[in-house]
């Protein structure tokens, strides 16, 4: 085990450095430096381009650059190149923003997905079922943005509440009641829209693994040993079918990022993803750099956690 | 005489229904699936109608201006008197309404179907090449020493470090710093988006290599790539066609994302994205300039998505007894 762990752990650093230098390569070989971003400003005159490209290391041949980026990243000194704040705090700042929709998002995925799923592959072939199947299939198809601004409209016109932003501005004295019902509020559009992909993914894949689960022998056993149903379904069933998403749990972290973008843009909701969209418009490298970096050890340390939950949960797997 | 004799007992040997009758017959029992596969054919002959009618025969005009008919409801007829007839759009009537330019949303959703299926299929053939490409090189040559790893490793973590990417952002990243283009978009989102059919041929690949028919045509000397790209590679296609099907779908919902964003195709040429993305603006007052797009969107692609679960469904090994 412990060796496991050594070897799989230093695959990941590997991986990293990896995933460092594609990402560098990727973001400074495109064309469009940041000091091109307002060609059109007649006060840049040539040497002050000169001047911002020594100033953020843009002249030095890309393999120094890199090593300007991971000596300063890894000194918690490097600067944004837009307003010179911290990469590192501007990051932490949003991430603290993004959490709470991230964890709320994750929740209803799992509290909607789970029931379900489960429920369509009791009653398989059930109108339920179909139901089930058809709406997932919508979900999955319709674009994001397209139902997010219909929900707004639906949201806004018939309960009257704001939806847009983290809070209602000039709320700052109001009374603690009134202020966390307008952050419930402000919450449960994104969360939602956040969540809704997952659930339609996650359900479908929870009614196929418990089918699978629930036509096999150690179930028939369970039955006929006169265990209530219920027993049976989710204290047997459940547990065996749950194996399969441990494995899920690295890979939804991406989407921390990368799926918020859209909505954060939406919503105005000044998180991750919004920060990412931002520094891609002002070409601000290192935030990009960053934030990729970031998402990759994420999604790194998810996979290693979930490898080994998952030799803990499943007693076959041996190492 | 003999001659006839073995023809005849080939005839003899031939299977009752061939391998494409069965999963046809499998893929029609499913309704749904089959409805969405005439409507995409519909939807195709469509599109290369509208592409003739809004760039070579110019019938309808997507982008003919006429600033004193902006914001018609759909199916409003043409009755304007200070625009002459000849800027009059097709049929005298404006199916879909007009947008904030008085340009003719009928015209541009035509223009805007080819360009969004244009995007889905050129992005999911570069995924699936180069992923039957890398993933049939992992899968066949798996076991070469190349230095001191194996070719395999070498691709199976190349996957890997692609997994580790948030997808879209990378998109957006590449998209927005490159010069704003559609065939950029197409080649980043194939190039983003094949690991899973590799992983899939991989497999696929790693089970056949040890079968028959493989050993039989490598004991006759055939190339080597005539055996992986005319032997192996049709009978691992299946799963690769099902993803295929879906990734068709997923490109034209990146596609819209990123005209969604202001990253996708530039005007005046017209996506259901942007149509989308000029009309929400106008959502209290022109309603119609974001739900036609918006619809259309969802329906297309849950029309792919349908398809391709059917065609899992036929390709399904444990299935095949129901029929």
């Amino acid at each position: 085990m412990t060796k496991f762990i050594f070897k799989s752990i230093g695959q990941r650093i590997i991986l990293l450095f990896f995933i460092s230098i594609i990402s560098h390569a990727i973001v400074h070989l495109a064309p469009g430096e940041p000091s091109l971003v307002d060609p059109s400003n007649p006060r840049m005159k040539a040497e002050d381009i000169e001047r911002i490209r020594a100033a953020f290391h843009l002249d030095e041949p890309l393999y120094i650059q890199y090593i300007f980026w991971m000596r300063d990243l890894f000194t918690a000194k490097l600067k944004s190149f837009k307003d010179n704040q911290p990469v590192l705090k501007k990051i932490w700042d949003r991430f603290l923003n993004s959490l709470p929709l991230f964890i709320l998002g994750t929740l209803i995925t799992w509290f909607l997905a789970f029931p379900v799923g489960i429920q369509a592959a009791l009653h398989r072939g059930s109108a339920f079922d179909k139901l089930g199947t058809f709406l997932s299939y919508a979900l999955i198809s319709i674009p994001g943005f397209f139902l997010s601004y219909i929900c707004i409209i639906f949201m806004v016109k018939v309960f009257n509440v704001p939806v847009i932003g983290m809070r209602t501005f000039g709320l700052e004295n109001a009374s603690l009641i009134l202020r966390s019902m307008d952050r419930v509020w402000h919450w449960t559009l994104p969360a939602f829209m956040s969540a809704i992909a997952g659930v339609a993914i996650l359900s479908r894949y929870v009614r196929s693994q418990m089918l699978e689960i629930i036509n096999q022998d150690f179930i028939r056993t369970a039955r006929a040993k006169g265990l209530p149903e219920n027993t049976v379904i989710y204290k047997h069933g459940l547990r065996n079918a749950l194996l399969p998403f441990i494995t899920m749990f690295g890979l939804i972290i991406p989407s921390l990022i990368g799926g918020s973008v859209i909505f954060e843009t939406i919503f105005a909701w000044p998180g991750m993803g919004r920060l990412g969209f931002e520094a891609i418009l002002a070409r601000d490298f290192p935030v990009i750099l960053t934030l990729n970096f970031i998402s990759a050890v994420l999604v790194l340390i998810g996979t290693f956690v979930s490898d080994i939950l998952y030799a803990i949960a499943d007693p076959r797997i041996k190492f | 005489m003999n001659k006839f004799e073995g023809e005849q007992n080939l005839e003899a040997l031939k299977p009752a229904v061939s391998l494409f009758e069965e999963k046809w017959s499998v893929f029609r029992q499913n309704q749904l699936a089959y409805f969405s596969f005439t409507f995409l054919i519909f939807l195709f002959i469509f599109s290369m109608a509208g592409k003739v009618l809004t760039r070579w025969i110019v019938f309808f005009d997507p982008q003919l201006v006429r600033l004193s008919e902006k914001f018609l409801p759909p199916l409003t007829p043409f009755t304007s008197k200070i625009i002459s007839p000849e800027d009059a759009p097709a049929f005298n009537i404006y199916f879909l309404g007009t947008d904030e330019l008085g340009r003719d949303i009928f015209a541009r959703m035509l223009e805007g179907t080819s360009i969004s299926l244009t995007v889905g299929f050129v992005a999911v053939s570069i995924s699936v090449f180069l992923g039957v490409f890398l993933g049939g090189l992992a899968g066949y040559y798996g076991k070469l020493k190349f230095g001191f790893t194996t070719i395999d490793t070498i691709i199976m973590r190349f996957v890997d470090i692609m997994l580790c990417f948030p997808t879209f952002f990378l998109i957006l990243t590449v998209v927005a710093l490159l010069p704003p283009s559609i065939y950029n978009i197409m080649i980043v989102i194939g190039l983003t988006s094949w690991m899973g059919t590799a992983r899939f041929v991989r497999a696929e690949f790693l089970a056949l290599r040890e079968l028959d028919y493989v050993v039989a045509a490598r004991s006759q000397a055939i190339p080597e790539w005539r055996i992986i790209f005319i032997h192996m590679v049709p009978n691992a296609i299946a799963p690769v066609l099902v993803s295929a099907t879906i990734g068709v779908a997923t490109a034209i919902l990146t596609e819209s994302s990123l005209s969604f964003l202001g990253f996708g195709v530039q005007p005046p040429d017209a996506t259901w994205g942007n149509i989308l993305a000029d009309g929400k603006q106008f959502i209290f007052d022109a309603p119609w300039l974001t739900f036609i797009p918006g619809f259309s969107i969802l329906f297309v692609v849950l029309a792919f998505n349908l398809c391709g679960e059917g065609l899992r469904e036929a390709f399904n090994p444990k299935l095949k007894e129901r029929i």
